[in-house]
């Protein structure tokens, strides 16, 4: 657990504080490697690929395209709220969009 | 100049000379390059090493912009090896938005894919409520482990039983039962999680119970490919050779028996993985100097044969980590930094 967190800190990207989890996101959807799929978020997004681990600069880009935040306020997307926009943001399937939108009835299906 | 302090491989402190230093970086390069025939560091890597182990640094991170992407395994039972008692759906959400962590990974505390089968449908409804609530990509993990097949824990004779007594070919054939039954408990488990809604899914530990323990993973994924195209599987593998424990399996006509990282890379590919985790074991017996020079040669190696995505596992006893539950921050962000920059890597 300690382990995590030192690497986290030394070489990771930072999670939803940055763009972290947008870039693991497109690694596991098109199984890229990391300059394509940083490349692939930073072009989606709008932004620099150095933005991409920026907690201040993609705090706000967060904050405005609704893709979640570390604290979340009142009337903000939240949680697969969030999963709807990155997915639409990104353009990357999310599997557990389809079951959310089937046993809804808002849509698709499982 | 004084001396470099840094550690061994079981992470007691030792003190080294800048000679001492070069020549550990050398013979752990040489090791690596003359087992797996592949292309040791040249000056460039080994100066990089001597300036990063001469550092008075605590702790060293990458050089902004080189930060890669941390998937995990076992992330939500980690805890309770602490005795913290946290439900997993909070630890998913304290490793999102506490640890940094780019995706969060549920698995069971047996981590292991036989014994979910039978609970498979509560594993269901867990990580569906953690796909509510969640944000990063949500990763079911556990291992193929072959050991769990073997009587009287499972339905198959123990190969470890069978070789002291000579019954190679009954020890075979017990391995090639194994692999049957694990690669139906995979199919099984990962294919339920992934019409639940998971986003990945790590095979972890790859490897442990040999050869067969590999082909099982491998035959797994294919099938699981077959049904579901669009499934993200991470390979993770359990060391950095394939032990030979049946000795004439092969997989896409190679023998399994053998293989360096930069050869199971090209296997768990053509298998569809979409994420690869090499391996390399940490020696006790030798400073973490020498273990990186050797770990670098390895995952460079796999990380230059890759087409996909390679996360190298860094967690303890692995990747230049020492083998101690409680790995010192100084030689492991040295260990994470070195990993990430020289071996160009898309992730750990």
């Amino acid at each position: 657990m300690g382990m995590a967190i030192a690497h986290a800190q030394a070489s990771g990207m930072g999670g939803m504080r940055t763009a972290g989890d947008l870039v693991a996101r497109v690694q596991l959807a098109k199984g890229c490697r990391i300059r394509e799929a940083k490349a692939y978020v930073a072009e989606k997004l709008g932004t620099s690929v150095m933005d991409l681990v920026d907690p201040v600069v993609m705090g706000e880009v967060r904050a405005d395209k609704g893709l979640g935040t570390m604290m979340p306020l009142a009337h903000t997307p939240k949680g697969i709220e969030c999963k709807f926009n990155i997915a639409r943001e990104l353009d990357v399937k999310i599997n557990c969009l389809g079951n959310f939108l089937g046993k809804t009835g808002l849509g698709g299906g499982e | 100049m004084s001396k470099i302090w840094t550690r061994m491989g079981d992470g007691s402190p030792v003190e080294l000379t800048p000679a001492e230093l070069r020549q550990d970086l050398e013979d752990g390069s040489a090791d690596a390059a003359d087992r797996g025939g592949v292309p040791g560091l040249n000056e460039d890597d080994f100066k990089y090493l001597e300036e990063l182990f001469a550092r008075r640094d605590r702790f060293v991170g990458v050089d902004v912009g080189n930060e890669v992407v941390l998937t995990y395994d076992g992330a939500a039972l980690k805890f309770k090896r602490h005795c913290l008692f946290e439900e997993r759906l909070h630890v998913l959400t304290m490793y999102e938005k506490m640890f940094g962590a780019d995706t969060v990974e549920l698995g069971h505390v047996d981590y292991s894919y036989k014994p979910v089968k039978p609970i498979v449908n509560y594993e269901q409804g867990t990580l569906e409520m953690g796909l509510l609530t969640t944000h990063s990509p949500l990763i079911y993990g556990a291992m193929p482990n072959l050991g769990l097949y073997t009587r009287p824990d499972g339905p198959c004779p123990n190969p470890m039983e069978l070789l002291p007594q000579g019954k190679i070919k009954e020890a075979r054939a017990a391995y090639e039962d194994m692999v049957e039954e694990a690669v139906r408990d995979m199919v099984f488990v990962v294919g339920s999680m992934y019409e639940s809604g998971a986003d990945g899914f790590n095979l972890d530990t790859v490897g442990a119970s040999g050869d067969a323990d590999v082909l099982a993973a491998f035959l797994a994924l294919e099938k699981l490919r077959a049904k579901y195209p669009d499934i993200a599987v991470e390979v993770g593998m359990a060391g950095e050779f394939i032990l030979g424990m049946h000795g004439e399996l092969q997989y896409d006509g190679q023998r399994l028996a053998g293989l360096y990282p930069h050869q199971q890379v090209k296997l768990a590919e053509k298998a569809g993985a979409v994420i690869f985790g090499p391996v390399v074991n940490t020696n006790t017996d030798q400073t973490i100097p020498w273990n990186l020079a050797r770990t670098v040669v390895f995952i460079r190696a796999c990380s230059k044969a890759a087409s996909i995505p390679v996360h190298a596992n860094m967690g303890m006893g692995v990747g230049a980590v020492p083998v101690t539950d409680f790995p010192p921050v100084d030689v492991l962000s040295r260990a994470s930094k070195a990993l990430v920059e020289l071996c160009d890597l898309d992730g750990l």
